[in-house]
């Protein structure tokens, strides 16, 4: 791609602010002006900044949905196995298939299933654990995660041109800006 | 509240006492974090710590001499053989429940109150599963053949039972255990971030940076993490409910009088989250003083958690009625001798002190000026907690100690191995909590950001 020769070995510009609205407002004029590839960090969730960015992913409650019944059926299809065809025991008459008291487990391993895919199912699409990622180079990004809010255009964007974009993020109104190092 | 134009917002955090005015997200952040980073460790930490350390080295003494020699250690016997141990477990499972309610039931409900009280609350929880799971495994006899409990192939050709209650419980608490250690977790996971990147020592900024994974606060991750996070506390809710529910099958699917009841499963969930509120104000109120987090855990924290306490105390009080009226109504003459002997039986004392314990000091509450003074509610808290261990006790060794055949009664009294391991697992739990406090942020460091004024967002200024 001909931008990436251009800003070789860098990978974006990133913006700093005091406050949350005015990261929102940033977002918001910096996609108005045809910019795709960014992203936002703040210190706490932003709901307004999720929509400004572009940000909307709805596979997770998928995921979760699919874990947790695979894991009612597996939950029950294990002790129907156990109870009935494996090792059958006669206690006091009951059938060996006797489903009400297989209640409680089914339940217990569809929560189960359920939440280990709601936690590895959010760490896999979020691409963690990752142990580098260029916008740690920046030394005051270390405030991302206390009280300044960030955002970032990638170099990776069509229309990132290092002078030009530098320019248009100066006109939000930032702390600072600076060069990524990739 | 809100006519005054420099006052705090009605409805925001400030204006309803969830933390002291004046607070910005760099305060918050310092303030939380150089209780882990940079503050001197204060001298009732080692002492705390040293004495509970103490009591864990008991519990070991405790548990080897029990595998030495086996359970005949204890005082349970039969008709008893049931005692201190299932008694110490159901206390510690039911504990644990405050902390999933705070961090899951109250985040579903919008209570804002919950977020400075609900990290402490889930570690609470942590521990005391882990107290509460240790009794059961030494209570096998062989506890090193508790993996037996556990469905896997095995070259015996023999599966679990799983129509017994007990299996349930295998099930309910370790799914407890496993889902309350991935919520505290990912709750930690921004704030452990935040760590990373104000720690001073290469060492610190290792160990949390490995143990944030590379969090660095994108919108696209806080995204997924917020979904994440409310689909964790949608299926926390029914799971707490439904644990102490099959604890309670345990003793509700047996045919024992006393035990054999369907208000257990209700009554045994409000009386979770009773205990488990009153160990929460016990842990905060020291905890806010010692560190001085009244600005963060407020006295509108306090009066709400003695509110919980109020309403959870007589939903158990209900319980004991009913139990008392269903004896009598039942006409069954076992069920109505399980009720007299409860109350006039050799443990009469402790079923006093039961109602004294939860039903007649927890009326304090409804005076404002307790709910306001935070002596009261420890002590308050302090013998909930009794009452409520009394509560399993008379639940478990009366039914059992007397049953129907007049020649097999029997009388329990514990040994001094009984005691010991009970009392160790209390040191257990507060070692664990004194390392918590000492390692990793208390207080949810992000969720307290975002409910500062100054988070919420101005579209307006992007308008211009």
């Amino acid at each position: 791609m001909a931008p990436s020769t251009v800003s070789h070995g860098i990978y974006g510009l990133m913006a700093e602010f005091d406050d949350p609205s005015s990261l929102v407002a940033a977002a918001h004029k910096t996609r108005q002006q045809g910019y795709r590839c960014m992203d936002a960090y703040s210190p706490f969730p932003i709901e307004e900044l999720q929509e400004a960015i572009g940000a909307h992913d709805t596979r997770l409650p998928l995921i979760v949905l699919i874990g947790g019944i695979a894991g009612g059926l597996g939950g029950y299809l294990l002790q129907y196995w156990a109870s009935a065809m494996a090792y059958p025991i006669n206690v006091g008459g009951k059938p060996f298939h006797s489903w009400p008291a297989f209640i409680p487990i089914t339940f217990e391993c569809t929560i189960l299933v359920a939440a280990l895919s709601a936690v590895l199912g959010m760490l896999a699409l979020n691409g963690l654990p990752q142990p580098y990622h260029p916008v740690f180079n920046v030394p005051r990004f270390a405030l991302a995660s206390r009280n300044r809010f960030f955002l970032c255009i990638e170099a990776r964007d069509p229309q990132f041109r290092l002078e030009d974009t530098r320019r248009f993020l100066e006109t939000l109104n930032p702390r600072e800006v600076t060069t990524v190092a990739d | 509240m809100g006519g005054d134009p420099l006052g705090p917002v009605a409805g925001s955090a400030e204006a309803t006492g969830v933390i002291a005015p004046g607070h910005t997200f760099s305060s918050v952040t310092d303030k939380i974090s150089s209780i882990v980073l940079t503050r001197r460790t204060p001298l009732g930490w080692y002492l705390g710590f040293g004495a509970a350390f103490a009591l864990t080295l008991l519990l070991l003494v405790s548990v080897t001499y029990l595998v030495f020699k086996g359970i005949g250690i204890w005082g349970n016997n039969i008709p008893v053989g049931w005692a201190f141990e299932i008694t110490n477990f159901v206390w510690w499972i039911g504990i644990g429940h405050a902390g999933t309610l705070i961090s899951a039931i109250l985040l579903l409900l919008k209570q804002t109150w919950r977020t400075s009280i609900n990290r402490f609350a889930e570690a609470m929880t942590l521990f005391a599963v882990a107290c509460a799971g240790l009794f059961p495994a030494i209570h096998t006899g062989r506890p090193w053949l508790d993996y037996w409990l556990l469905p896997y192939p095995n070259t015996m050709g023999v599966w679990p039972q799983f129509k017994s209650p007990l299996m349930w419980d295998v099930f309910a608490v370790s799914t407890y255990a496993t889902v309350s250690l991935l919520f505290w977790f990912i709750g930690l996971i921004p704030d452990l971030a935040t760590l990373r990147d104000r720690s001073q020592s290469r060492t610190g900024r290792m160990i949390y940076g490995m143990l944030a994974m590379g969090w660095r606060g994108s919108a696209r991750h806080w995204h997924r993490y917020e979904t994440a996070y409310l689909l964790l506390a949608g299926l926390a809710t029914p799971l707490v409910v439904s644990v102490h529910t099959v604890v309670s099958f345990d003793f509700a699917i047996a045919i024992l009088p006393g035990w054999h009841t369907t208000i257990f499963p209700p009554y045994f969930v409000a009386g979770a989250i009773y205990s488990g509120f009153a160990m929460v104000l016990t842990l905060a109120i020291p905890i806010r003083t010692v560190y001085g987090l009244e600005d963060f855990i407020t006295l509108r924290h306090l009066q709400n958690m003695a509110k919980v306490m109020l309403v959870t105390g007589l939903i158990v009080a209900y319980g004991y009625m009913s139990e008392a009226f269903i004896s009598w109504y039942s006409a069954d003459k076992f069920e109505r001798f399980v009720l007299f002997n409860r109350v006039t039986g050799p443990y009469w004392w402790a079923y006093a002190a039961l109602i004294l314990c939860n039903v007649a000091a927890p009326q304090v509450l409804w005076f404002r000026r307790v709910r306001t003074s935070p002596l009261a509610l420890f002590v308050v808290s302090l013998i909930i907690n009794t009452g409520m261990w009394l509560e399993r006790f008379i639940i478990i060794v009366t039914s059992l100690q007397r049953d129907f055949l007049p020649s097999s009664w029997g009388v329990y009294k514990p040994t001094f191995w009984d005691w010991s391991t009970y009392i160790g697992t209390i040191g257990l739990f507060l070692a664990l909590l004194f390392l918590f406090l000492r390692f990793l942020p208390m207080i949810s460091i992000f969720e307290m950001r975002a409910i500062l004024p100054g988070a919420k967002v101005d579209e307006d200024l992007g308008a211009t």
